[in-house]
């Protein structure tokens, strides 16, 4: 009744467009998993087998390259944890007219491309400058991990900020003082609790970028995952598909505990952390 | 920021009382030190070192010639397949995916399967880089399984009639592996801002379907649209290690072109490097600085 050009013969003849345009799109995002699931079986000719996955395992190179970027992963969620949550929240708290120019910087990775600021770095940091980073093994790791907390920055500040929107950070932080504690007691046992969520979103997010990065890895020489995979492509022919298959379950890993942990307090807001910059308008 | 240290100054002093108002300056501004400290020197100076040697000599005296050394045939070649590829992978994208986004919001399908398609959009729009060239390889190489299916059940080798995945298309139709996913999330918001009410107060008026889409529909969701298309286009202009892995360097784009000059300065001008630096921020930028402003204009919609 309250839609008088939508008859029930008519609704039922659009449906058949939109399954047609789904089904195709799951052909075309399926085909692709099921060839390199298929391919990275194998490498044994005429049966299906492991094989590929067991050299892959077996290969040392492997390990260290992985556990290098889990461990590089690992480090920049908390230091970008550690710079991204007290900005957020002393912004929104003291600085609220600030907050938009925040915003913009940490939307700035998205505009300069990974090469260019990695290219940028080699430029200003290299040992005769300054600032020496690329001086040293241990100056490039440091600089390796601040790009990678740079290229999440997106996203984790996007997800904080928005954990933040969803608590009354002004009313907590005057009741924590009421009770004694400083600010800094109240950042770390009233507020980071109540965002628990929204950073661990953008954790998730940050792992999955930096367990796979190739440019800036392989410009700063560090034994990461991404320039191992690269030198695996060029001369193997079956470990790659493995590869694939193993990088996209730990994708799949990191968007699944993405949801559950989005799924508590702010669901739709949290789900598409992508999504975030066409909807900070209706958030804000 | 001189204004908000003494509107801070003064919230402090109302809220907290004498106890805390024995601070005469407030150190408030420091709690933001280390952040824009560090975006000053991990983000916003090593761009800006670039940019300033896109105008300099090696000695370090301004100059264009480093801009003007861009209009080699090379350099214009690789600009301009980089700018092709990220124009046909984001126009694609943003097309199929607008369809695919709306066959979920507004198709009338099982309310199950849009968490289902937007969760894998998630997966996907991040499934980019190196195994995302690898899972192509295996699909669409030479020995692919949709090659050789083709070839095995339809007699039609692909790769006879022109078909190259290390070519535009193949790379294009790799990158629409990831650039379809992120249009459906971006886009999704957009098409629940489009009101089922405004439908039907255009069918009560007395509109057409057409009329609907080409007075109401149209001209809500283009700025959405445009936005999304100029957020792909910037995504896929950067990216490099999918093509890397794809192509290795026979495909000669934009950051492929870079990255070996970074790598071996294959120019033999380290300015030179420069420039083509300062030429991939300033096209990003531009369409960034768009589509922050067709933003601003879709948000109307969207309250």
């Amino acid at each position: 009744m309250s839609a008088p050009a939508t008859t029930p013969g008519g609704r039922r003849a659009s449906r058949a467009g939109p399954w047609i345009v789904v089904v195709l799109a799951i052909l075309y995002f399926l085909l692709p998993l099921v060839a390199t699931f298929e391919f990275s079986l194998s490498m044994l000719r005429g049966v299906w087998s492991f094989e590929a996955y067991k050299s892959v395992f077996s290969d040392t190179r492997f390990r260290e390259t992985f556990t290098f970027s889990v461990i590089a992963a690992l480090v920049t969620i908390i230091v970008g944890s550690l710079l991204i949550v007290p900005t957020a929240y002393w912004v929104r708290l003291k600085f609220p007219k600030l907050r938009p120019l925040v915003e913009f910087i940490t939307l700035l990775p998205l505009v300069i491309p990974p090469i260019v600021l990695v290219f940028g770095y080699l430029r200003l940091y290299n040992s005769s400058s300054f600032l020496p980073f690329t001086g040293s093994a241990n100056g490039t790791y440091v600089l390796l991990i601040f790009g990678y907390v740079v290229l999440s920055m997106p996203y984790m500040y996007r997800a904080v900020d928005t954990g933040m929107a969803a608590i009354d950070i002004r009313t907590l932080t005057e009741a924590g003082e009421s009770l004694g504690a400083n600010r800094i007691t109240v950042l770390f046992k009233v507020i980071l609790p109540n965002v628990r969520a929204a950073v661990l979103s953008g954790a998730f997010l940050s792992f999955a970028i930096v367990i796979g990065e190739f440019v800036l890895a392989s410009l700063l020489n560090q034994p990461a995952f991404g320039p191992y995979l690269a030198l695996v492509g060029t001369h193997k022919a079956y470990e790659p598909s493995a590869l694939a298959m193993i990088a996209f379950a730990v994708t799949w890993a990191c968007m699944g505990l993405l949801q559950l942990a989005g799924r508590k307090r702010t669901a739709r807001r949290v789900a598409a952390p992508l999504a975030v910059k066409p909807n900070q308008g209706s958030q804000a | 920021m001189a204004a908000a240290h003494e509107a801070d100054l003064a919230t402090d002093g109302a809220r907290t009382g004498p106890v805390r108002g024995r601070a005469p300056r407030s150190f408030a501004w420091l709690g933001t030190a280390p952040f824009f400290l560090f975006a000053a020197l991990f983000l916003i100076l090593p761009t800006l070192t670039l940019i300033a040697g896109a105008f300099q000599t090696p000695a370090g005296d301004f100059t264009f010639q480093n801009i003007i050394g861009l209009f080699t045939p090379q350099i214009i070649a690789a600009y301009r397949i980089s700018i092709e590829v990220s124009l046909a992978s984001a126009g694609l994208g943003a097309f199929l995916g607008f369809f695919i986004a709306y066959a979920i919001v507004h198709g009338g399908l099982p309310g199950s399967l849009r968490p289902l398609i937007v969760t894998f959009s998630g997966v996907a729009s991040n499934f980019a880089g190196i195994p995302l060239a690898f899972a192509f390889i295996a699909t669409l190489g030479r020995i692919g399984l949709v090659t050789l299916f083709l070839k095995d059940t339809f007699d039609v080798n692909i790769y006879r009639y022109g078909f190259n995945l290390l070519s535009f298309w193949g790379l294009t139709i790799t990158y629409l592996y990831f650039q379809i996913p992120l249009m459906i999330l971006i886009i999704t918001p957009a098409l629940d801002g489009l009101k089922k009410e405004w439908r039907e107060a255009a069918s009560i008026l007395g509109a057409s379907t057409w009329q609907y889409w080409r007075h109401v529909g149209i001209p809500v969701l283009a700025p959405s649209i445009l936005g999304c298309f100029l957020l792909l286009f910037a995504n896929s202009f950067g990216a490099i290690a999918t093509a890397y892995a794809l192509t290795g360097s026979s495909l000669n784009i934009v950051p492929i072109l870079l990255y070996a000059q970074i790598r071996g300065d294959v120019l033999y001008n380290p300015n030179l490097g420069y420039a083509l630096a300062f030429g991939m921020i300033a096209i990003t930028g531009c369409s960034n600085i768009l589509y922050l402003w067709l933003r601003a204009r879709a948000e109307r919609w969207q309250r």
